[in-house]
């Protein structure tokens, strides 16, 4: 809400910068957007007086103006505009001048014609076209005869006036006005505002009964109330009344219309005036029926809903209740009655009618925030008066009230004890008591506490909770201690599987991924990528792009996407992780997906980057082999680990992927990404793994144990041999473990090789072992037996030629 | 000549001829000769028989202290060419030390993620433990149990991604205050809880804006949790997380499920407070929402609010990264760009 501060000032003894002001307000209630003052940064614009104007000599539509700005001789200015002539009061950007957009203005010559500056539109000084009435919209602005030729044109356009734009929170819909922010500004600087109620002019011998019957479902609009005026004369209003609209955002119209709008800004009511004249039958507030359709006061046409609510007259609709009036039933030139509205409608409905017709009006911001029940009948009676003021007539006799709603206000009962037990404060009865006098709620002791009674006009509070609140922005946050929670003591750490999480992260990064983080939502191509087991899919029901309308079930996709987006950007090395949520359906009727942490990997290019001493090669299976043996070791995760070709992921290297188990648990899977995805993800050759973590985390983890470093020496022995290309190294460790007897301790492939030497179909193996005995030396004999034995069973069982 | 003067003379000549030696082997040469059965002094004292008796243990005992002399002075003169031998080598083996190390694989953390990593770590301190719930919510956590009821102004369904009636992709950390209050004992002790996650709005991701970022909720429920107590936990988190010269501020605000609630403004990051474009010129940038927890979540999760109360608090990681490394672009933490992400590298400070 744009707030007007020399408004304010008429309620209350203010002297501070606006600055200040808006700083306060912030501190204490509500957040200010901005404070703005419309004549900062404009330099030299001046009341002038056309004392002649001609037509100029070369243009059929530029005039060449005599105008008088209080110096010695007049200035010459042309101005095209279509409505300047003689004799008018207007605003002349004087040579040396600065006009809105920080636009200078110099004496030039419009076509071979000097100008001494410029004759200037609303809009050309920085208004928005929004608020320029109607008659100034397509030229210059044009004063009334009463303001002084010479002067600075801003004190007559309100443009030295600050305005403050407060940002409303939901509950604060009391501040949505001038006289609650002037409650509330009472309470912040401790005065008490001087605020009149109305008292309505009525005349003596017409009844507005006689003139309009309402009637009103209570569920809709809890009051419904209408007064008439009869004998109206519309015209413009008068400058004080369009500068203070214009302030506040709101285009004058009239001085039916401006007066509403006036009322709705002072009280925070919105009104709505009708041309009486143009209501037929009674008044009555209804949902609308099936079918029924309004052009609104903007010319546009609405298909209303069942749920909406309306004022109709005995034939149709003739406004959008709370919401927007009805083309139909509009004040125009013409109107001579005014049936004026003054009402509560429901706030929920209003909110959903607003959505439902994209309509969100001043009156329809207000409504769903709430009204203050207190002020329906006062901004009723204000706007009657102020109307008869400007526009003539007579305000008939009496409200036709269609419903009434006035609550019990509530009283609240609160203690210094329980103040200070919330706040952490050290305050006294009289302290808070002083406080609620601030505010304006009427406070009676009662016990050792205070039964506060809350004004109709602040409809936010309800519980004690409430007036905590209101005690300590009052009293001040800066004012409150700050200490840190005493009382019983409490033991942080992190469970086990968040330790996991950690271990996973760091041991990644040690590693030589760095953290991704990727977008859960993708498309519901990609959420179906790289599954490691059967999902539906789970779909956002109205999502914002395509782009992420779908839950992942895998995390590489978004990792590709990462690497994709790197070789974009000409970075051909990449390695990430990505720790994250995946989300399974095992069913279409499974509406809530179960979450099921992952981690995954890729790497692509070089692992670490060239350099003169560093000879690289691009990253393979083996590479990333390594990084999830060693993630796997280094989470002690109990039982054997072990790899089994697989070429069943449709997005893998069918001959360069591996399904991971642990202990005969299925985890996940590592191998190339397919070069057909690759290419369609457009990355080069990529590796990629991804896991289970929650089942990684699950699995009976090993806890470190001791064993002492056997004293005695130990025995190494190398074998080579040539195998069949078929025979895995896994056939072979196996071998040599079920064979090797009670001292072979360690087994390393330190060779293998094809190709030249070596026949074809076969490969050479080159395996060192390591013989340990903890207990006594060992003899060379028996390892020699041992090892003999190996060789023996690497001929029989696999065909091994011993080299 | 006396066998006597003879052995000083081959003493002497035999240190100057030692003095002179430019190697190890020359060195070793002379050591033999002198030294050596057929040395000089072997020969001299052949000689010895020729002397009375009683002389001659006294000339046996001065050869003897002359060998030691050359012993010693071969020792001293080796080992004074062996460092040289090694300075020569050590010279020649000289690098160019500001040639790159040999580069080594290391990745890093998400900067989202370190900072959730401090926020964890600097409340793991203060006795709080660390929950983590479902990314997929249900209405009435998220929501109702948030003292958001149907039609609440404040509950936007345009701004939440539903996946159906019932559930949706979580908005706000803050359900879990409600999963946490309606689990926890308070017969054990105090509820102090920090939750870390994803949340999930439905907005058109531009600069400022993103359809997935993090939140850290914090909670403290016990009998006696005061809102100085909140503004002391803020005050140290943000002083423990940016340093000692950093304040914070209090201001009004509106929160469905805290009553009184506040925003929370820290001194700016780029002028220390004294005002700038980032802050708007008022010193302050706006950081957190807070307050004590609402009455009616409380009831709603089971704790009787007449006895049990206590705060809440929500902060952003992906705005605190913002701010702390003036990244301008949320957008930016999602891409994975990797020269993006290493950057931030300097862990433990
Ligand atoms: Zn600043």
């Amino acid at each position: 809400m744009k707030v007007s501060y020399n408004w304010l000032k008429k309620y209350l003894d203010l002297d501070m910068p606006a600055k200040d002001l808006a700083e306060k307000i912030e501190r204490t209630a509500v957040e200010v957007d901005s404070v703005d003052v419309a004549e900062e940064g404009l330099k030299k614009l001046v009341v002038g007086h056309i004392l002649s104007m001609t037509n100029h000599p070369d243009s059929d539509h530029l005039h060449i103006c005599s105008v008088d700005v209080g110096e010695e001789s007049p200035l010459q200015i042309v101005c095209g505009a279509p409505n300047v002539a003689a004799d008018q009061k207007v605003i002349v950007a004087l040579p040396g001048s600065r006009i809105g957009g920080n636009v200078k203005i110099k004496r030039s010559k419009m076509r071979g014609v000097e100008s001494e500056g410029m004759i200037c539109a609303l809009d050309e000084i920085g208004f928005s076209k929004d608020v320029v009435p109607k008659e100034w919209a397509d030229g210059i602005y044009v004063f009334d005869d009463s303001v002084p030729v010479g002067e600075p044109v801003y004190h007559y356009l309100g443009m030295d006036d600050p305005i403050i734009d407060l940002d409303v929170t939901p509950n604060r819909g009391d501040m949505l006005s001038i006289l609650g922010t002037v409650h509330e500004l009472a309470a912040i600087y401790d005065q008490k505002p001087d605020i009149q109620k109305p008292v309505v002019k009525e005349a003596a011998d017409l009844n507005a009964a006689d003139e309009l019957k309402a009637s009103a479902d209570e569920t809709l609009a809890k009051t419904y109330k209408l007064r008439v005026i009869k004998g109206v004369k519309v015209a413009p209003s008068p400058a004080w009344l369009q500068i203070t609209l214009w302030n506040a955002g709101i285009r004058p119209i009239n001085n039916v219309v401006d007066v509403t709008n006036y009322i709705l800004l002072k009280y925070g009511q919105p009104l709505h005036s009708f041309d009486k004249d143009k209501i037929k039958g009674n008044v009555q507030v209804r949902l609308a029926k099936k079918g029924e359709q309004i052009k609104t006061l903007d010319e546009e046409d609405h298909d209303l809903s069942s749920e909406d609510i309306v004022i109709a007259d005995s034939e149709r609709p003739i406004a959008i209740a709370g919401v927007m009036g009805g083309y139909n039933t509009q004040i125009d030139d013409q109107t001579k009655a005014v049936a004026l509205e003054s009402a509560i409608f429901d706030s929920i409905r209003i909110r959903k009618t607003a959505q439902r017709h994209v309509l969100h009006s001043e009156a329809s911001q207000r409504f769903e925030r709430g009204i203050n029940p207190d002020g329906v009948e006062d901004a009723l009676n204000e706007a009657a008066n102020m109307i008869q003021e400007l526009a003539g007539g007579q305000i008939t006799k009496g409200i036709v009230t269609a419903s009434e709603y006035h609550p019990k206000l509530p009283t609240i009962f609160i203690t210094a004890e329980r103040t200070n037990h919330v706040l952490g404060t050290d305050l006294s009865l009289s302290d808070i008591q002083a406080i609620f006098d601030r505010l304006g709620f009427i406070s009676q002791q009662a016990d050792d506490g205070l039964n506060v009674t809350i004004p109709a006009r602040r409809w936010d509070i309800h519980i004690e909770a409430d007036l905590f609140e209101e005690i300590a922005r009052i009293y001040g946050y800066d004012q409150l201690p700050a200490t840190l929670p005493t009382g019983r003591q409490t033991i942080g750490t992190l469970t086990p599987a968040q330790k996991l999480d950690r271990a996973t992260r760091h041991a990644l990064e040690g590693l030589g991924l760095t953290q991704a983080i990727s977008y859960s939502l993708t498309t519901a191509t990609k959420a179906q990528l790289f599954l490691m087991r059967q999902s539906k899919l789970t779909k956002l029901l109205s999502p914002m792009t395509q782009d992420h309308s779908t839950l992942r079930m895998n995390l590489l996709s978004g990792l590709l996407d990462d690497v994709a987006y790197n070789h974009a950007h000409k970075v051909n090395d990449v390695a990430l992780y990505e720790i994250g949520r995946v989300f399974y359906k095992d069913s279409d009727e499974q509406v809530r997906p179960d979450e099921v942490a992952h981690v995954a990997g890729v790497v692509t290019g070089n692992f670490t980057a060239a350099s003169w001493n560093n000879h690289v090669h691009p990253v393979d299976f083996y590479d990333l082999k390594g990084i999830v043996n060693q993630l796997i070791e280094n989470l002690g995760i109990n039982g054997e680990l072990s790899y089994t070709a697989t070429d069943k992921y449709p997005e893998m290297h069918p001959g360069r992927t591996a399904d991971i188990s642990i202990h005969g648990h299925y985890v996940g899977f590592i191998g190339q990404v397919h070069p057909k995805v690759a290419k369609q993800f457009k990355i080069k050759e990529t590796y990629a793994f991804e896991l289970n973590l929650q089942t990684l985390i699950e699995l009976p983890k090993s806890d470190d144990q001791y064993h002492p470093i056997s004293k005695y020496p130990s025995v190494e022995r190398d074998i080579s041999f040539l195998v069949d290309h078929e025979v895995t190294n896994e056939q072979v460790v196996d071998l040599m473990k079920k064979r090797g007897g009670a001292y072979l301790h360690d087994i390393h492939l330190f060779d293998i090789y094809e190709g030249k030497n070596i026949p074809a179909g076969k490969k050479s193996m080159a395996y060192s072992l390591l013989y340990v005995n903890p207990r006594e030396t060992l003899k060379d004999e028996v390892v020699t037996a041992a090892f003999e034995k190996i060789k023996k069973r690497l001929t029989d069982e696999l065909n091994a030629e011993i080299r | 000549m006396s066998l006597r003067d003879k052995l000083t003379e081959i003493k002497q000549k035999g240190l100057a001829d030692i003095d002179s030696a430019v190697d190890l082997k020359k060195l070793n040469e002379i050591r033999v000769h002198l030294l050596g059965k057929k040395g000089p002094i072997t020969a001299t004292l052949r000689g010895i028989k020729d002397l009375p008796v009683e002389e001659r243990p006294e000339v046996g005992s001065y050869a003897n202290k002359i060998r030691d002399a050359i012993t010693q002075a071969v020792a001293a003169h080796r080992e004074d060419l062996e460092d040289a031998a090694l300075n020569k080598q050590l010279a020649a083996e000289k690098i160019d030390v500001t040639l790159p190390g040999k580069p080594v694989a290391q990745g890093q953390p998400h900067v989202i993620q370190q900072i959730i990593d401090e926020f964890v770590d600097l409340f793991l301190g203060m006795g709080y433990q660390v929950l983590q719930g479902p990314e997929v919510e249900s209405d009435k956590y998220n929501f109702e149990m948030m003292n958001l009821p149907k039609n609440h102004p404040a509950r936007d369904m345009q701004d939440t991604f539903y996946l159906s009636k019932e559930f949706l992709m979580r908005s706000q950390t803050s359900p879990m205050q409600a999963r946490a209050l309606e689990k926890h004992d308070f017969s054990k002790g105090p509820l102090k809880m920090i939750s870390p996650g994803i949340v999930y709005r439905r907005d058109t991701d531009d600069p400022t804006h993103s359809h997935q970022f993090h939140q850290v909720e914090g909670l403290v429920i016990d009998r006696h949790v005061t809102m100085a107590d909140l503004k002391g936990t803020l005050l140290t988190m943000a002083q423990k997380i940016f340093g000692d010269r950093f304040d914070i501020r209090l201001r009004p605000s509106y929160f469905p499920f805290t009553e009184p609630s506040v925003e929370v403004d820290i001194t700016c990051f780029n002028c220390m407070g004294k005002g700038c474009d980032v802050c708007k010129h008022t010193g302050w940038i706006e950081v957190l929402g807070a307050g004590m927890v609402h009455p009616n979540v409380l009831e709603m999760a089971g704790v009787d609010s007449k006895v049990y109360g206590g705060f809440a608090f929500g902060v952003g990681p992906d705005r605190f990264a913002m701010l702390k490394y003036g990244v301008d672009d949320i957008r930016d933490f999602y891409l994975d760009d990797v020269r993006f992400l290493d950057q931030f590298d300097k862990r433990g400070n």
